[in-house]
């Protein structure tokens, strides 16, 4: 059964995502080795040794789910996704804390993370729930039921409290919007969040003026419209409002730490030492590689320890400094086109649970790069989420791969129905 | 559109990214410093200074380890401070004080705490710097001095200061550097290069290892020896008759214009401005603004040169053709001119005399006239006084020299446009400057230049530009600046008449009883009446006592200008040291002993403390 599927598999994803794992490996190798030690690469009290061990078992992992038939991850989605639900709410009573999120069960000295896992259970509901007959996102009572599938875990992880993993769930926008969800939810998400940043760069009077501005500019182009005073008054009006209240939650409900951390992003303050630090040096680090970068295992920055959780969430700093500008290049490309190469797999699905679950598995990797690669380079807030293939540990290593390879096993096995 | 907005945002954000990546990996090349700073220490390792040779080979100047104590500040973390102020033998106030200007300087590069530290201090303190993070020693070499002598022409070296270090990026606080003298002149030579290892660090600040496997590092390269004209010995002695006067002696070989001696009067040992006590010795002296040691009156004192100057009337006289060796003038105890019977004093002597008689008895009168007559040769004063300055100018006189030690002052030539300037009528005449003609009115020279005048008469019309450098460790090929011939403007048969006078002095004049037996010493007295301004009132003070000469006459070693301030007469005091260095420098010891042991039993500070005394006194006494 499993062997008719070989052939069908598509091979430039696997090839995309074995250099994702190869290269992910060299830079945790150069981050966590210690020259001093002369240990294997598969010793495993080192982190490089670890990994490997994780990439051995994910590909264990990636054999069977190639040994399962496809409709299986169909039919018992709803089952995967309350079991998911169940290991994060099982969290509370018995989850292990690190640093201040209880985020972990651990398991003899490895830890497991749930809310990686609940990312493939959620991926299957949704695709089941929007391939339903029945569901059609433009009524508003099946959005609602796709919100709640996804709002849930997402709920439950940010009482972890980790809002940063919550935060991908977002993702999945995508797929529903795909699937007929209206672009004016879209559009209104990009507004709330453009109108956000803008007021917080500039000032809720400013923001307010320049409405007010481009109100009156289209009031006289579009006044010949029926009612177009009133949609704009209203339009103003609100977000105005939003605008205001914005301000009011940013300087009264945020606490510190998180008004630092935009203002970081925003260039309003300036601090390498505290809490920008962690950006600076890894922005340090990056434009230290120039061209062709330091070469492997020769990065100041990165041989110094300069960057905190390099090997981890700023695992890209690393490969920035050591493998330089066409290094990151390639990384881009191979990252990138792995989820493109994604949607094409999922737009030519037969069946919509296949395309609306590779949709899902592409928004969420496009998410973690979006969010990790922009931390990184100094772009987006500091969030701690993990680079998809490369960042070290497990759970996201195993979830990743489970997530990827049930969309490929569905893609191998779309005309065998 | 449904189909491709994922896509479209996917391709958006890859082409931001790579745009992020270049602006950061190749657009902005700061980053790459900043990284040199953050994750690599650089640590220099400095060389010896190049040494300092006499004209013999004798070491003057070598190098002595010192050791400094060095902060990075952000390194810095809590500790005893009691204690270390009491290892450094410093008070808590003033490692305070340091620890705040060093932050000021930068917080992650080296400051100086406390500098030049002996070996005993840093031995004691050596074992217990573990203890203190953020400090570290840092050995350097401090001058080592084996003359008392010639401090002004050595100069010395000290910790650059917070201009030269922001714009030459060669240095780092607490470098030193030199400051006066050929310390200054030949820095770059003497300095040599430093080394640099670098060591990766981690965000703890330990060091690693090296930096790319010690790929960049570079061993530091000993400066060059450099090896001076002086003649260390001459230097010493010059500075040894100079005792208890103040003035200059300048003495240089004519053949190559290499400097062997520059005395200044008073001067002060060199090793007085090494290690810790150089700061307060430095403003001791520098404070001390009745003797002023540090002023090197060999280039920096512009005298009226009196006599000497002349031999430089007689010399344009004859080039211009106004006189002839022959010809003779009367000298009634002076020249009468103007008409309104001016005189120009002169001492009594036999008249008329010619030329070389002239010169030998240095009459007035002789050179009055001659130089009048070279004034008013040209149709108007003003084109007289340009032509005599040409003359002027081409010894090197009321310019700079260019010499390789600090640029000393270009001494003052008047010009056409300086007299017109003071009699705005323009109703001047040669006679109104006819002073110049006997080396005072508006003449004023530095010794040196009186000394390269001499040489330029010894060597019959032409001089080398005085330097004291003579090679750089073994390549003698110096600046073309100083291997080019000065040529003047006299032509060489012009000079024998002169020089026969210059040797009458000794043999007929003013010098008789000052000549050397078996050398032949050509040499001219000079006495210079000066002023002072005390208390608003021109004063004047006993006469600067002066000479030159150079010998042997015929193929000549040393020439040389001696000026005593306040020393009455020519011979008196400038003539005997003349004499004396001619002597020593010639033969290698001293006959003459009644000269020196005179000179070391008369003083001049009497003298010295009169204008200053705020009593009335009596000058030429």
């Amino acid at each position: 059964m499993a062997k008719s599927s070989i052939g069908a598999i598509d091979w430039l994803s696997i090839l995309c995502f074995l250099f994702l794992l190869g290269f992910g490996w060299l830079n945790i190798f150069s981050t966590t080795h210690n020259p001093e030690l002369e240990t294997s690469f598969f010793d495993l009290s080192q982190s490089y040794g670890k990994q490997i061990w994780w990439i051995g078992t994910s590909f264990i992992i990636v054999v069977f789910i190639m040994a399962t038939d496809a409709k299986f991850f169909e039919r018992f989605s709803s089952v995967i996704y309350l079991f998911s639900l169940l290991l994060l709410i099982g969290l509370f009573p018995f989850g292990k804390t690190i640093s201040g999120a209880t985020s972990w069960y651990a398991i003899g000295s490895a830890t497991l993370q749930p809310s990686e896992f609940a990312k493939v259970g959620t991926a299957l509901a949704l695709a089941k729930f929007i391939s339903d007959i029945q569901t059609d996102l433009r009524s508003l009572k099946y959005l609602g039921y796709a919100i709640l599938i996804i709002g849930i875990p997402a709920l439950l992880i940010i009482a972890q409290p980790d809002a940063g993993s919550a935060m991908v769930f977002a993702a999945f926008l995508f797929p529903m919007h795909r699937e007929g969800l209206t672009s004016y939810i879209l559009f209104i998400l990009f507004a709330v969040a453009s109108l956000f940043v803008l007021t917080l760069l500039l000032g809720v009077y400013w923001v307010i003026g320049a409405l007010f501005v481009v109100s009156i500019a289209l009031y006289f182009f579009l006044r010949n419209q029926r009612g177009i005073l009133l949609f704009l008054l209203s339009g103003f009006t609100v977000m105005s409002a939003y605008c205001f209240s914005v301000d009011f939650v940013f300087h009264n409900v945020f606490k510190q730490h998180h008004r630092d951390r935009f203002n970081i992003v925003l260039g309003k303050t300036k601090d390498t030492r505290g809490i920008g630090y962690n950006t600076n040096q890894s922005e340090i680090a990056i434009g230290n590689g120039r061209w062709l970068g330091k070469g492997w295992t020769q990065g100041s920055q990165t041989q110094g320890h300069f960057v905190p959780e390099q090997y981890t969430d700023y695992i890209f700093s690393a490969a920035g400094e050591e493998w330089g500008f066409i290094g990151s290049l390639c990384f881009v490309f191979a990252f990138l086109g792995l989820c493109l190469r994604l949607l094409f797999l999922a737009e030519r699905q037969k069946s919509q649970f296949a395309r609306v679950y590779g949709y899902g598995v592409t928004a969420i990797l496009f998410f973690h790069f979006l969010i990790n690669i922009g931390m990184v380079i100094g772009l987006l807030p500091t969030v701690g989420i993990p680079l998809p293939f490369l960042s070290y540990g497990g759970s996201s290593l195993w979830a990743f791969t489970i997530l990827l390879f049930i969309f490929l096993k569905m893609d191998a096995d779309r005309n065998k129905r | 559109m449904r189909k491709f907005l994922l896509h479209i945002i996917i391709v958006l954000v890859g082409l931001i990214y790579l745009g992020r990546l270049f602006y950061l990996q190749i657009y902005d090349t700061s980053y790459t410093n900043i990284s040199k700073n953050n994750a690599v220490k650089t640590v220099f390792e400095y060389p010896q200074r190049g040494n300092i040779f006499d004209r013999k080979g004798k070491l003057l100047v070598s190098n002595q380890p010192s050791y400094d104590v060095m902060v990075i500040p952000r390194e810095l973390k809590p500790f005893d401070t009691l204690e270390f102020c009491s290892l450094l033998k410093i008070s808590k106030e003033k490692l305070k004080k340091q620890l705040r200007r060093a932050r000021r300087y930068s917080t992650r590069l080296q400051f100086v705490v406390v500098p030049q530290l002996s070996k005993n201090e840093y031995a004691f303190l050596q074992e217990k710097m573990h203890k203190y993070d953020g400090f570290y020693i840092q050995k350097r070499s401090l001058r080592s001095y084996k003359t008392k002598s010639a401090a002004n022409v050595l100069g010395y070296i000290a910790e650059v200061n917070e201009r030269i270090l922001r714009l030459d990026n060669h240095y780092h606080s607490g470098d030193l550097i030199g400051k006066q003298g050929i310390e200054k002149e030949y820095e770059k030579d003497l300095r040599g290069s430093k080394g640099v290892r670098y060591f990766q660090k981690d965000r703890f600040n330990r060091e690693i290892g090296p930096y790319l496997g010690g790929k960049l590092d570079t061993a530091a390269v000993k400066g060059k020896d450099i090896h001076l004209g002086l003649d260390i010995e001459l230097q010493e002695y010059g500075e040894k008759l100079m005792q208890n006067k103040r003035g200059g002696i300048v003495a240089l070989e004519p053949k190559t214009g290499e400097l062997l001696a520059l005395v200044t009067a008073p001067s002060y040992a060199p090793e007085l401005l090494v290690g810790r006590k150089r700061s307060a010795n430095f403003t001791k002296m520098y404070r001390d603004s009745i003797n002023r040691p540090m002023y090197d009156r060999g280039l920096l004192a512009e005298y009226p040169p009196g006599s000497p100057f002349k031999i430089l009337t007689g010399l344009i006289a004859l080039q211009e053709g106004v006189i002839t060796t022959r010809q003779r003038f009367s000298c009634a105890n002076g020249y009468y001119y103007g008409t309104r019977g001016r005189k120009m004093g002169c001492h009594p002597h036999s008249s008329p005399l010619n030329l070389s008689y002239a010169t030998a008895n240095s009459c007035n009168s002789y050179f009055a006239q001659s130089y009048r007559k070279i004034i008013e040769k040209e149709a108007s004063p003003q084109a007289g006084i340009d032509n005599w300055r040409r003359h002027l100018r081409s010894f090197g006189l009321g310019g700079f020299l260019g010499y390789d030690l600090p640029a000393g002052r270009p001494g003052k030539i008047p010009t056409s446009k300086y007299y017109d300037a003071i009699y705005p009528s323009k109703r001047w005449k040669g006679v109104t400057t006819l002073s110049n003609a006997i080396g005072q009115g508006e003449v004023l020279c530095t010794p040196i230049q009186l000394a390269n005048m001499t040489a330029a008469i010894a060597n019959r019309g032409y001089f080398y530009t005085p330097h004291v450098v003579k090679g750089i460790d073994d390549n003698y090929n110096k600046n073309p600046r100083y291997t080019e011939r000065n040529q003047t403007t006299i032509d060489s048969i012009h000079f024998e008449p002169l020089i026969d006078g210059m040797e009458k002095v000794f043999t007929h004049g003013t010098a008789m009883f000052l000549q050397v037996p078996g050398i032949t010493i050509c040499g001219k007295t000079g006495t210079a009446e000066n002023f002072i301004k005390i208390e608003g009132k021109r004063t004047q003070l006993t006469d600067h006592s002066i000479f030159v000469a150079f010998a042997p006459k015929d193929n000549p070693k040393i020439a040389l200008a001696v000026f005593i301030e306040n020393g009455y007469w020519g011979s008196r005091y400038a003539g005997k040291i003349a004499s004396l260095m001619i002597e020593k420098y010639i033969r290698g010891k001293v006959t003459m002993t009644h000269l020196e042991d005179w000179l070391m039993t008369h003083s001049l500070e009497e003298e010295y403390a009169k204008p200053l005394s705020g009593l009335p006194f009596v000058i030429n006494r």
